[in-house]
C-alpha cells in the first residue's frame, strides 16, 4: 500500500463508517475493512475498477462523484475520503461542498502544485510541468484545478473549513504543516493530506 | 388437424406436470386483490445440495416467461433451462457450491397456482377467472416455499427483469432473510413504457378470436405478443448486426408479405415456439403483476423506506443497451439503497446484448455475480 494510504489510513479511526470517493481498485478500502473494522462505502467512475471492487467484497457504487453525491444522506459517514482527485473535478468546490456535508470529517489529498521540480519545470523549461505525481501532458491530463498546499490552506481559511489536521508527504516521510513552515513544506512537499470539516 | 395436435401435447403436458416438485401451501394467503387462498400449489425445483447449517441457498426468480427449470434440460418442454448461462456446477452460480432454488412464480404455467391450473371449487381450469395476482403475491408463496426447505436465511436472492422485482420485493417483505440481493436490470416501478409494452401484448392475446374459445388457444396472438417483446428485449445495435437487412433464403425481395427479411423469419420462429410452452392467460397475469409493481408506492412514496430495515448486501448490476430497464431506472434502486445506509454496490456491465444480456454470455456479468456471491460466502463463512 502506497505511503500515501497509510497516512490517511492511521487518521481513520477503527469501527467507523468511511466513504472513499474516486476508490480505484479498493487498496484502501479493502485495509480499512479487513484492518480496522471500518464499514466502507465506495463511489468510482471506471467500470474495471468497480468489479474489481465487487468481487473483493467491496461494496462500490459505479459514479462520478460530480454528479453521484447527492443522494448520499448528511453526515451519513464518519469519514470521506478523496485522494488526488479534487483538482480533476470541473467543479472541486461544489464537491468539496458535499463531502463536507456527507462526512462527519473528510480526508482530501492533493498533489503540489507549489513543488519545487513542478516550479522549476515551468521556470525554466517554459513548459507544462510534467513529475513523477503529474505524469500527463498539458492536452490529455484530467487535473483541471491544480493548486498548492498554500492555496488549499487559503480556500479553506476563506470558506470557513476548519482544517483538524494538515499533514504533508515529502520524498515518502511524512511530516505535519505548521503556519511556520507552510512556506518550505510548499516547495518540498509532493503530496498534502488534510483533515477538514 | 393442428387444434387436436395441441390438445394431445397439452395432455402430454398436463401428465408431465404432475411429476415435477411441487409444495401444496396449506396456510391462507391473502393476495393483494383481497381473495384469500389455500392449499396452492408452487411448483418448484433445486440445484445442489444444502449444507448442513443450511447458510448456501440461493433464490433464483424466473422473469415474465421463465419457470422453474432455471438449468439443465426443462423435463416439460425438452429445452435447455433459461439461465443455464449462469447456473450450473463452476458457473457463475456454482451448483457444487451453493444450492439454488427457483420456484415458478403463482400465476405462471408450470404448475404453480396459475389459470392454467383446474379450480377445485368448480372443477374447470381456471383461465380468466384466476385472481389478479401481484409482484408481492408472488414473493409471499416463495417464501412459504423457503420455510418448508427449512431455510432460514438464504445467502442470495437473485434475479433480472421480473426476478429482479421479485428480489426488491421480497427485500422489502423480509428484511433479515438473506445475507445478500442481486437484482439485475430491472425497475423498482413499472414505467409507462413497460405498461405500454405490456399492454400490446395483452391486446394481441384477446384480440385473437380463439381467446375465449374453450378447448383452444389463442396462438396466434400469443405469438404476436412474444414477437413485440422480444424485439424490446435486443437492442438496435445488436438486431442489426445479428441481422441487418439480410434475406431469407432468397436473393432478392419477393414483392409479397411473406417473410422476406431474416429478422421477420427469426421473430416469427421466435413467436411460434413460445406458444408450445407457455399459457397465454399465464401471459395476461404475469404481465400484469409487472405493471401493478410499484414498490416505491407501497412505501408511500418513498422508496428508501422500502429498505430501511434490509440487513442485506445488495449489489446492483444493469446493462448498458438494456432501454427496457435502463441504467437509470437500476440506478434509482441504488439511490434509495444509500438514501437508507444500505450496503449496496453497483454496476452497470458494458453489453451490447440488450435487456436480454442477463440470460446470454457476457462474461463480465457472470464474473460479477460469481465473484460478489463468492466474497458474500467467504464472509458469512469467517
Amino acid at each position: 500500500m502506497k505511503k500515501e494510504f497509510e497516512v490517511i489510513s492511521q487518521i481513520i479511526k477503527n469501527n467507523k463508517r468511511v466513504l472513499d470517493v474516486g476508490c480505484g481498485d479498493g487498496t484502501l478500502m479493502e485495509y480499512l475493512k479487513n484492518n480496522q473494522q471500518n464499514d466502507v462505502r465506495g463511489l468510482e467512475p471506471q467500470k474495471e475498477f468497480v468489479q474489481k471492487c465487487i468481487s473483493k467484497g467491496l461494496s462500490v457504487i459505479e459514479g462520478d462523484a460530480e454528479k453521484e453525491l447527492s443522494q448520499f444522506q448528511e453526515k451519513s459517514f464518519d469519514y470521506v475520503v478523496l485522494s488526488q482527485t479534487l483538482q480533476a473535478f470541473f467543479n472541486p468546490e461544489e464537491v468539496l461542498n458535499h463531502l463536507l456535508r456527507i462526512g462527519k470529517q473528510t480526508i482530501v489529498s492533493i498533489p503540489n502544485f507549489g513543488y519545487w521540480k513542478v516550479r522549476l519545470h515551468l521556470l525554466f523549461k517554459g513548459t507544462m510541468p510534467i513529475t513523477k505525481n503529474l505524469p500527463n501532458e498539458w492536452y490529455n491530463t484530467p487535473n483541471l484545478h491544480m493548486c498548492t498546499i498554500k492555496d488549499f490552506v487559503n480556500f479553506c481559511n476563506k470558506k470557513n473549513i476548519k482544517i483538524d489536521k494538515s499533514m504533508c508527504l515529502t520524498n515518502e516521510k511524512i511530516s505535519e504543516i505548521t503556519s511556520k513552515n507552510m512556506g518550505s513544506k510548499n516547495i518540498f512537499s509532493q503530496l498534502g493530506i488534510f483533515l477538514i470539516e | 388437424m393442428p387444434g387436436l395436435a395441441g390438445l394431445f401435447f397439452c395432455l402430454i403436458m398436463n401428465s408431465e406436470l404432475k411429476n415435477i416438485k411441487k409444495l401444496i401451501v396449506d396456510k391462507s394467503l391473502e393476495l393483494d386483490c383481497g381473495k384469500i387462498i389455500k392449499n396452492f400449489p408452487v411448483a418448484y425445483e433445486t440445484y445442489g445440495t444444502l449444507n448442513k447449517n443450511k447458510d448456501n441457498a440461493i433464490l433464483a426468480f424466473h422473469a415474465l416467461t421463465g419457470d422453474q427449470f432455471c438449468t439443465n434440460i426443462n423435463p416439460i418442454t425438452k429445452r435447455e433451462g433459461w439461465w443455464k448461462t449462469a447456473v450450473g456446477p463452476e458457473k457463475a452460480i456454482d451448483t457444487n457450491k451453493y444450492f439454488v432454488i427457483c420456484a415458478n412464480v403463482i400465476g405462471g404455467c408450470m404448475g404453480s397456482y396459475g389459470p392454467k391450473e383446474t379450480n377445485p371449487a368448480t372443477n374447470k381450469l381456471f383461465g380468466t377467472t384466476f385472481p389478479v395476482i401481484t409482484i408481492r403475491d408472488m414473493v409471499k408463496a416463495q417464501k412459504y416455499l423457503i420455510d418448508h426447505l427449512g431455510i432460514k436465511k438464504l445467502l442470495a436472492i437473485i434475479g433480472g427483469s421480473m426476478g429482479g422485482m421479485q428480489v426488491l420485493q421480497f427485500a422489502a417483505l423480509y428484511p433479515d432473510m438473506s445475507y445478500s440481493a442481486i437484482p439485475i436490470a430491472c425497475s423498482a416501478s413499472h414505467s409507462a413504457q413497460n405498461i405500454a409494452l405490456n399492454e400490446l401484448g395483452r391486446q394481441a392475446i384477446m384480440a385473437d378470436p380463439n381467446w375465449k374459445k374453450e378447448n383452444a388457444s389463442p396462438d396466434k396472438g400469443l405469438a404476436v405478443a412474444r414477437m413485440a417483446a422480444h424485439i424490446t428485449y435486443l437492442s438496435k445495435k445488436s438486431l442489426e448486426e445479428k441481422f441487418g437487412r439480410k434475406l431469407q433464403d432468397k436473393e432478392s425481395l419477393k414483392f409479397s408479405f411473406d417473410a422476406d427479411f431474416q429478422i421477420e423469419s427469426y421473430l416469427r420462429y421466435q413467436g411460434s415456439s413460445f406458444v408450445d410452452r407457455f399459457d397465454a392467460n399465464s401471459y395476461l397475469y404475469i404481465t400484469r403483476a409487472m405493471d401493478y409493481f410499484d414498490l416505491e408506492k407501497q412505501f408511500k412514496g418513498k422508496l428508501s423506506l422500502a429498505f430501511k430495515n434490509t440487513k442485506s448486501k445488495f449489489c446492483v448490476i444493469s446493462f448498458s443497451s438494456d432501454w427496457l430497464y435502463p441504467t437509470i431506472e437500476n440506478k434509482e434502486i441504488v439511490i434509495a439503497l444509500n438514501t437508507c445506509g444500505a450496503n449496496v454496490g453497483f454496476v452497470e456491465i458494458n453489453s451490447d446484448k440488450g435487456h436480454d444480456s442477463f440470460l446470454l454470455d457476457v462474461p463480465e456479468f457472470l464474473k460479477t455475480v460469481r465473484e460478489f456471491l463468492n466474497s458474500t460466502y467467504n464472509e458469512i463463512k469467517k
